[in-house]
């Protein structure tokens, strides 16, 4: 495998109008990167099109994941792949439990049935992990959840399926000082203990890095990728802001 | 993904008709007495099958609801009395070997084996198999066919038929009391809890049957039971007509509990009048489940007639195909002071099906601090199918407190990509959108009945989902 994700000059229209013009990427396996940018530079376009959401349609480029060219692939089948999107805004299916959804995510992407008691004793040990409640195994999918217990919600669906891709598209977003820590950590550990994950998180605020140390910081602005660094990147980024990197940009096309 | 439309329907099958009795087609003063006097009634019973049918024949179609399909009954083209064997059985051996398969094929003997109290299968317009545990009989707990709960307690029969849904009260109701047969008569004496519940399963087998199975149950003072009733027909090209009508009789501090889960084949008109009384501190729920039929206007009705008596009405129905139409709702009647009652009304429509909620909650004058709570769900799975709200209040009472909720919703494409990012196929998600929506009325079931429904379910959403 040369590279977990590899995107080549990736153009994404929705609705007739074009949002990503050429971007491209490489992460390989165990990498976090950080792909940072104000909102309407095209990030959740960009987290979408990767997980394979039929609104956004691929005009140009190629998405290489671990091998495979997803363009044309389903969202249920990138899962099957290995890729997962925790979503900025998860939604709430009534009526369908946490474990319910789990159990059958599980079975889709592992490909074999295990009992109902087995499950829950995997379930719950992941839960215990990350501190989260058992109670809400039981409870309707986000019906009802705060921000915060949305967000590590999602980090509990990646770390119980596994993925080898995880997007987080703003694992911050909406979090008070404690939620975000508390995200961060859960992040952290499942990191630490799965180190051959590969994590794109997607964000509008440095504040996460301070947790969460990434390999490369991105930076988008309308839908191309126009600085790319280390860790130090989005430091300078909280010191300067992003009309800094813009500004700079543009001097260099000058 | 499309799967063979015959797939849809696995109840459809019939038996080789050998009967004991088949009434000719049509519904004549002969036809009413003849029934009343083959089944050796006494006198009272007779005549009030003689007035009803003059009710019935005097009433006009209703006006409202879904016109069109009720005025397509075709009254003279019905068989209405119908009866397959001689003799009732005890055990399954005593049942004739076809009828008994059939039982088989739905499951029905197992069932009773694994979790029932009692069992009682009508078939046609006899119920054909009947028992009930050993241990309630001696606790005094009656469970008999209508027939027999005639014959064996006439006394308390003659009090309590028809006391709350006479034949004046709709043309359906009055073509039920000329030719009812079969249904179930249940009295539970003071005091007695029936933890396990008590099933009757009604299969129609001839075409252009007419069932009009009659029940009546009485849980008396600081009593308890579920009982529990389904049904399904064979798939024919001409319509058949189901037309019951259910009394309940809750007394002080008692508590009714009545599941349907109705599975008629697209082909049967079902047209049922259910009504329960609930005495003070008695609580009646109506667990109203509607997969099937061509046409059903059902309204369960709860009337709150003593101080803290609760009535609650859960209802779902699932209206696939461009021909069906399930009308149904609930209708709760506060006459008492410190009432209260939930309606929950959950609809699904799909492809061209049509789903209406019709509801009426009414307060009586000097029925002070009632409180009540509806809602009204419908999901619609396409474009070309409909749902409707007919919800009606007649609060004549102040200082009230009365909730009502409505909702109309999609399957979410967001919600579906939420699923489908998790692996989940599309088809798995719709499921899974469709059982979370019905999941307020399936946990109230018992286990086995959940799992059943969700599984009827999938084979109604598989055949056209794609």
């Amino acid at each position: 495998m040369k590279s977990r994700l590899q995107i080549n000059n990736l153009h994404v229209e929705i609705d007739g109008k074009e949002i990503i013009n050429g971007i491209d990427l490489v992460i390989n396996p165990g990498e976090t990167h950080a792909l940072m940018g104000r909102n309407g530079s095209g990030k959740s376009t960009f987290s979408n099109t990767l997980m394979g959401h039929p609104a956004y349609k691929i005009t140009k480029g190629e998405i290489v994941f671990n091998d495979v060219v997803i363009n044309n692939l389903k969202p249920d089948a990138r899962a099957k792949l290995g890729l997962f999107l925790a979503f900025q805004y998860p939604l709430s299916i009534p009526g369908v439990t946490v474990a319910n959804f789990l159990r059958q995510a599980n079975k889709a992407l592992k490909q074999n049935e295990i009992s109902l008691k087995d499950f829950r004793k995997q379930l719950y040990e992941v839960m215990d992990e990350l501190e989260i409640d058992h109670g809400f195994a039981t409870r309707y999918i986000n019906d009802g959840f705060s921000g915060g217990e949305k967000k590590r919600m999602e980090i509990l669906q990646m770390a119980l399926l596994k993925p080898s891709l995880a997007v987080l598209d703003e694992p911050d977003s909406g979090l008070d000082i404690d939620s975000l820590k508390l995200v961060a950590e859960n992040i952290i550990k499942y990191k630490e203990k799965n180190p051959e994950i590969s994590i794109l998180l997607i964000t509008h605020y440095p504040r996460i890095l301070e947790y969460i140390k990434p390999h490369r910081v991105h930076v988008l602005s309308e839908g191309k990728i126009i600085e790319s660094g280390g860790a130090e990147l989005a430091h300078e980024l909280e010191k300067r802001g992003y009309e800094w990197v813009v500004e700079k940009k543009m001097e260099v096309t000058v | 993904m499309a799967l063979e439309l015959n797939q849809e329907y696995q109840y459809g099958f019939h038996d080789v008709e050998n009967y004991a009795f088949k009434s000719g087609r049509g519904l004549t003063k002969e036809v009413v007495s003849n029934i009343s006097k083959m089944k050796k009634e006494p006198q009272w019973m007779t005549d009030f099958r003689l007035r009803s049918l003059e009710i019935f024949l005097s009433k006009p179609m209703p006006k409202w609801g879904n016109t069109h399909l009720l005025n397509t009954i075709d009254f003279d083209n019905i068989y209405y009395y119908v009866k397959p064997t001689e003799k009732q059985g005890k055990t399954w051996d005593e049942v004739p070997t076809e009828i008994k398969n059939t039982f088989d094929r739905l499951g029905i003997p197992e069932a009773e084996r694994k979790f029932l109290a009692g069992v009682s299968a009508q078939y046609e317009s006899e119920v054909v198999y009947h028992s009930i545990r050993e241990d309630l009989t001696k606790l005094g707990v009656i469970f008999l066919d209508m027939d027999s709960g005639l014959r064996e307690c006439p006394d308390i029969v003659k009090k309590y038929f028809a006391s709350i849904i006479p034949p004046e009260d709709n043309k359906f109701a009055a073509l039920n009391s000329a030719v009812w047969s079969g249904g179930s008569f249940i009295y539970i004496p003071k005091n007695i809890k029936v933890e396990i519940p008590l099933q009757a399963y009604f299969r129609i087998n001839t075409e252009n049957m007419g069932q009009f199975e009659r029940t009546l149950i009485i849980a008396d003072e600081g009593s308890s039971v579920h009982y529990i009733e389904g049904c399904t027909a064979p798939t024919y090209s001409s319509d058949s007509l189901h037309s019951a009508v259910v009394e309940l009789i809750a007394l002080k501090g008692s508590k009714i509990r009545y599941t349907t889960i109705q599975n008629w084949s697209k082909n049967v008109y079902n047209l049922v009048t259910k009504r329960a009384v609930a005495h003070e501190n008695a609580v009646v729920e109506w667990l109203d489940g509607n997969m099937g039929s061509k046409l059903t206007m059902k309204y369960p009705s709860i009337y709150l007639i003593g101080k803290h008596a609760h009535g609650e009405v859960v209802s779902v129905a699932l209206s696939s195909g461009k021909d069906q139409h399930q009308d149904a709702g609930a209708k709760i009647i506060h006459a008492a002071s410190d009432t209260t009652s939930v309606i929950t009304s959950k609809s699904i429509s799909r492809n061209g099906g049509r789903s209406s909620y019709r509801g009426l909650l009414k307060v009586h004058k000097g029925a002070e601090n009632v409180k009540s709570k509806i809602r009204c769900d419908a999901l619609m799975l396409d474009e070309i199918s409909r749902s409707d709200t007919y919800p009606t209040m007649e609060i004549d009472e102040k200082g009230v407190q009365i909730e009502h909720e409505a909702t109309v919703s999609k399957i979410e494409d967001e919600k579906l990509f939420y699923l489908n990012s998790r692996g989940i196929s599309e088809n798995q998600a719709k499921l899974m959108i469709v059982n979370g929506f019905m999941e307020p009325f399936v946990r109230e079931l018992p286990m086995e009945y959940a799992v059943e429904l969700n599984r009827l379910i999938e084979l109604e959403m598989e055949s056209t989902i794609g």
